[in-house]
């Protein structure tokens, strides 16, 4: 594979990608696991222990859905009509969690109303995102340069799957980011959350796993002939390393453990969803290449993003910097 | 005739809608970012605590705004795709990069500095701080800049080439970004954002100046913001002109509907009220001022004006709308300006925090910003029909394959989500204008928040010790 401009932009849209879900995956996740807090004041240091950051986290799921218009405009106007009802259903989901941030605190009230909002925004978005990663393995139908299936081709038990998968794996990420960044009975509750949801979330990396091989004979290939499965043996190996790394960090109680772990653990599922659709953009229809702006734009835009993604890089980190540590178990945040 | 429920007029229907929505936040966080920006400098420089009382006041307003700007926001990145995919697959490669470095350069600075802006004032030293706030502004500008010159350039398309596939395809980037009528267009958004800001700001202090006379507070947000009626109004006023004048440059049919001209004359009049109707291609009735269009658009008293007739119907775009919201605008744009100036001749006269009725009317005019934001993109968007890129590309040959009870169902969706839960956020907004910024006298029922279970009040312990604030919070 040569590195021209197309390939440069798959790989910095996959970036993007992936830093969303570690980035998002944990707030949303602290959405999920939510109500699962023992007290109010709990549930109030949670939520501010992500209240300066989650809009920044959000911020590359805008460059996802801008990064593939600019970068792959025709799979992006595939992808969108195909995916219509998840990603509309996934959009209003953020606008209930989001606005949940700020008006649970304006209206003391009606707390509740707006924690529900913040759990279920939380809960459907990331199924959505699920079923959206399903739909990109499973397939999509096109003709010339359009979607060409019905309006409920992404609803599958595969897809659903991908989603309670995904709902899993960001609770383990959410409950990692508690346990990393709280103490006391917090902490303890978040122990006890990441442990189910790291046994779930296992369980569904074997099950996509097995089941993934199977949907194409194309992905089937790439895992289970030789040569390739020389160059692929070692995305199950490190999975099985990070596993234990997330084991020994629950029984042992390393708080600074399990979030990192359950990244890595969540980008190894990433690179093997990648090897199952390269070259592919949309998948087994249209490959990066022929969905590639031309290259005038990209070059236009590699050099604005190999400015910016630095800074931004730099500031966000700042920005977690800022406010790293511990929150005092008052709810209070940051004093 | 078009059916009003077919795929493409719901496709239409729910764009104008999100994005409506959407604008409102922005129009208000863009110029309210830049106030914050003021006020905080005026307080590090003049060490005056009004400022920093103004400063946290608007600051919560702020956080709450732009929250509903942001998911309101994401959702615009995704439409283009799920309802304009040909468009999109079209466009993408002219307009993607300009929304990409969208991202880049400014959502990404905004979100990143918003945290340190809301939550870390007892985190940071003060001059971290004001950085924040002043990187937060400059994004909210640099987002508009951008925007602005994707919206611009489907209005005149410059610096394009058409490949094989039917793309447009980039040319030449700088006359793609700065086309025709991006800095024209820039210049009256950002200001009319401003505009929308002050008149907000202003309503608030006047509100609280007719509660209390003596509300230092009151007296200097009302001050700051009929200053900016004073001088801005007029400038904005010059600066739609100048727009007005370009548009008739580049886009003579969309001046023609808001003028409700159907022929190309000399010495046109500048109808007050009409009634175009659209079938007919002719005004039902019409009041207006003899010469008076001709006058404003070619400087000359029997200048030539174009008519809609200039075009086949089918490239006509709806005019009533046009037309209709083209007034409103300049109505609310002279009552700003005349505010400005009663406000800077009652100052002059040393009354400006004594006269009810200018505080009256000044209530009144509080939302009249976003009234007038929404007709200026009504006026630029509709006008601009049958076409998503001026004169190449019609809207119905832009649509996403989807059936119309797909895009009924989510339009029929995103009203009921939005209105109430960014009607909640009104509500909530206006609570907060309620209070008074130095937290005295609230006898509107909304209790003083216990300090210690929110993430904004965490600002307040600048001003406070810890241990009282924990006192407060048990």
């Amino acid at each position: 594979m040569s590195l021209d401009l197309p390939t440069i932009w798959a790989g910095l849209l996959a970036l993007g990608i992936f830093i969303y879900v570690a980035l998002d995956g944990f707030d949303l996740g602290i959405g999920i696991v939510f109500p699962m807090l023992d007290s109010e004041q709990d549930r109030g240091t949670a939520m501010n222990s992500v209240a300066p950051v989650w809009d920044g986290n959000e911020t590359w799921l805008v460059l996802g859905g801008g990064g593939l218009f600019a970068a792959f405009p025709l799979a992006y106007a595939i992808v969108m009509p195909a995916l219509y009802a998840p990603f509309i259903i996934m959009l209003l989901a953020l606008v209930f969690r989001g606005v949940a941030f700020e008006y649970r605190w304006r209206d003391p009230r009606h707390k509740p109303i707006w924690d529900v909002s913040f759990t279920f925004g939380s809960l459907v978005a990331t199924f959505m995102q699920g079923i959206v990663l399903g739909t990109f393995v499973q397939g999509i139908e096109v003709q010339g340069r359009a979607y060409a299936g019905g309006w409920w081709d992404w609803l599958t038990p595969f897809t659903v799957m991908t989603g309670v998968a995904l709902c899993c794996g960001y609770a383990l990420l959410g409950a990692g980011w508690l346990i990393l960044k709280t103490e006391g009975g917090l902490r303890l509750r978040a122990y006890a959350l990441a442990k189910r949801f790291a046994l779930a979330t296992l369980c569904f990396v074997a099950i996509v796993s097995i089941w993934t091989p199977f949907l194409s004979p194309e992905i089937f290939d790439r895992w289970f002939t030789v040569p390739n499965m020389y160059f692929v043996a070692p995305v199950p190996l490190l999975t099985a390393l990070a596993t234990a790394l997330i084991a020994r960090g629950l029984y042992r109680r390393q708080d600074a453990v399990i979030y990192p772990a359950t990244i890595v653990l969540l980008g190894l599922g990433f690179i093997g969803l990648g090897v199952g659709l390269t070259p592919w953009i949309v998948p087994r229809a249209v490959t990066i290449h022929q969905a590639a702006a031309p290259d005038e734009s990209l070059l236009f835009m590699l050099v604005g993003a190999l400015v910016m993604l630095p800074l931004i890089l730099g500031y966000t980190g700042y920005s977690y910097w800022v406010f790293r540590g511990k929150l005092k178990n008052n709810g209070a945040g940051y004093h | 005739m078009v059916s009003f429920f077919d795929a493409e007029m719901l496709a239409r229907f729910q764009f104008a809608f999100t994005v409506s929505f959407h604008i409102i936040f922005p129009s208000f966080s863009i110029g309210l970012a830049s106030y914050l920006f003021v006020l905080e400098a005026l307080w590090l420089k003049t060490n005056q605590p009004v400022y920093l009382r103004l400063y946290k006041y608007w600051l919560k307003i702020f956080a709450v705004a732009f929250g509903m700007g942001v998911v309101s926001g994401l959702v615009m990145s995704y439409q283009f795709g799920t309802n304009w995919s040909v468009f999109s697959d079209k466009a993408g490669p002219v307009i993607g990069p300009l929304l990409a470095y969208e991202v880049l350069s400014a959502f990404f600075l905004e979100a990143g500095f918003l945290g340190i802006m809301l939550f870390g004032m007892s985190r940071v030293g003060k001059g971290l701080h004001f950085t924040a706030t002043a990187m937060v502004a400059f994004g909210t500008l640099l987002s508009a800049t951008w925007i602005l010159s994707v919206n611009s350039w489907m209005q005149t398309p410059a610096g394009y080439g058409v490949n094989e596939l039917g793309q447009f395809v980039p040319e030449d980037w700088l006359a793609v970004i700065f086309n025709p009528s991006f800095p024209y267009r820039f210049v009256h958004m950002t200001l009319g954002a401003y505009l929308t800001t002050a008149f907000v700001v202003g309503g608030v202090g006047a509100y609280h100046l007719l509660r209390d006379r003596t509300d230092a507070d009151a007296r200097k947000m009302f001050s700051m913001a009929m200053w900016m009626a004073t001088f801005v109004a007029p400038i904005q006023i010059m600066a739609g002109d100048a727009h007005g004048l370009n548009t008739l440059a580049h886009q003579p049919v969309k001046v023609a509907a808001m003028e409700g001209h159907w022929h190309r004359q000399k010495g046109a009049a500048f109808l007050i009220a009409a009634w175009p109707d659209q079938e007919r291609a002719e005004n039902l009735f019409e009041i207006g001022i003899p010469k008076a269009s001709a006058l404003v658009l070619t400087h000359s008293l029997d200048g030539e004006t174009p008519g809609l007739k200039d075009v086949p119907a089918a490239d006509r775009p709806p005019v009533v709308v046009v037309f209709w919201a083209f007034r409103v605008m300049i109505l609310i744009g002279t009552l700003m300006a005349a505010v400005g100036l009663v406000s800077l001749w009652l100052r002059w006269r040393g009354r400006l925090y004594d006269a009810p009725l200018l505080h009256r009317f000044a209530v009144l005019m509080g939302p009249s910003g976003f009234v007038a934001v929404l007709c200026g993109w009504v006026v630029t968007e509709v006008g601009r029909q049958p076409y998503t890129v001026y004169g190449l590309l019609r809207t119905s040959d832009s649509l996403a394959p989807v059936d119309a009870p797909a895009v009924a169902a989510s339009l029929i969706a995103f009203i009921v989500v939005y209105f109430l839960l960014f009607g909640a956020g009104t509500v909530y907004i206006f609570r907060m204008f309620r209070a008074r910024p130095d937290g005295g006298d609230i006898e509107t029922g909304v209790p003083q928040r216990a300090a210690g279970t929110t993430p904004v009040a965490a600002l307040e312990l600048s001003s406070r010790t810890a241990t009282q604030q924990i006192e407060e919070g048990a």
